[in-house]
């Protein structure tokens, strides 16, 4: 499908740069509603006593999440009594590739965010129960993984197959939604910066989950945080490790393209 | 057993004062909280945090409803000579998490 449409579509985005001189990579590339000059992380939101507490690893409470999954790494589980450390060995053997997360599974036919392909994993390779989306120990999985990138700038795929996700994604990010009537983008992409009651408005980005929230107080993955935000605005929320979050978090991650990974963060 | 994590610097000169940092995984559940059907959380919480340096106590606290989960404690000691630094986490219940770190002084 994408052989036959792509140049012709090519050729139109390169006349309309010619015809606008827009800064735009590629003909395929979407627009951006912030510049990638001005993006910045929640971190840069968070208060300077917050903001230490995630730099210094040895206060970070994520890092009791991390050690966790450290532990369930090398954990055998399942029929075939295998751990995650059986084929990957240790976790350091996946640096930077939750940077490069949610990902098409070409197997599968859909796109996968790091807990849906740690869930795969456990169930496919492992014969052992998927651990439960925001369970204790697929947060503490996820963390670890998360965190062997730390630092990594975000760069997912949005060609090819994981195009229809992340479009998918990107008008659900500009869709209003709920009784209040808003969409992502009215907050994170108009009115960023300013204030919401007593807490400044961040951009919105994806790149320090799974993050401990001092709300929460506790570790929490990004769906969780995406749920809030629904029901911030009054919607419905969607399922976490639904097909529409896992689009919706395709899309921030492009949108946070280049953000270092930071899992794990601490926020509000 | 709950998880920890504790900082002490690997070694220290005697006479020389050294920041422990310690943090523990506890949920330091109030009792004032309510589930999503209405039924009272019941209070689950740390009460008592000790340390002891070579045998000789050198800090200890009382916890209450009012610390928040994972309590995070960081102290500063003298150190005088190598020995064990024994931490100590009590419960509600009396269940206690220790852990022990050696400070070796130079």
């Amino acid at each position: 499908m994408r052989g036959g449409r792509r140049l012709p579509l090519a050729a139109a985005g390169g006349l309309l740069l010619l015809a606008l001189g827009a800064p735009l990579a590629r003909g395929t590339e979407p627009p951006r509603g912030i510049p990638l000059s001005e993006l910045r992380s929640g971190r840069e939101f968070v208060s300077p006593e917050t903001r230490d507490q995630q730099d210094d690893l040895a206060v970070n409470p994520g890092m009791l999440w991390v050690a966790q999954g450290e532990k369930l790494w090398h954990e055998p589980a399942g029929a075939g009594g295998r751990a995650c450390a059986s084929c990957h060995g240790e976790p350091g053997s996946l640096a930077g590739v939750a940077a490069r997360y949610p990902r098409y599974d070409a197997a599968l036919g859909r796109v996968l965010n790091l807990e849906a392909r740690i869930r795969h994993c456990r169930s496919e390779r492992q014969g052992a129960d998927p651990l439960a989306y925001e369970s204790q120990p697929l947060l503490a999985l996820t963390a670890l993984v998360a965190y062997q990138s730390r630092g990594a700038p975000l760069a997912v795929s949005i060609d090819g197959p994981a195009r229809p996700a992340f479009e998918a994604g990107r008008s659900l990010y500009h869709e209003r939604q709920g009784q209040l009537d808003l969409a992502c983008a009215d907050c994170h992409e108009r009115f960023w910066g300013r204030r919401l009651r007593a807490e400044r408005i961040s951009q919105g980005h994806p790149n320090g989950f799974p993050a401990y929230r001092l709300e929460w107080q506790t570790l929490g993955s990004l769906h969780r945080r995406l749920r809030a935000c629904f029901q911030g605005v009054r919607a419905e929320p969607f399922a976490a490790g639904s097909p529409e979050l896992v689009s919706l978090e395709l899309y921030l991650a492009w949108r946070a393209q280049g953000l270092p990974v930071e899992t794990p963060a601490v926020r509000r | 057993m709950a998880a920890t994590r504790i900082v002490v610097p690997p070694r220290a000169r005697k006479g020389q004062v050294v920041e422990i940092k310690t943090i523990i995984n506890h949920p330091m559940e109030t009792g004032f909280r309510h589930d999503n059907v209405g039924r009272p959380i019941p209070r689950n919480i740390i009460t008592r945090f000790t340390c002891t340096y070579a045998g000789e106590q050198v800090f200890a606290m009382d916890l209450f409803t009012g610390v928040a989960a994972n309590p995070f404690v960081a102290f500063t000691t003298v150190a005088t000579e190598t020995g064990d630094l024994v931490f100590e986490w009590t419960d509600q219940h009396g269940a206690v998490t220790r852990e022990v770190v050696r400070l070796t002084v130079t």
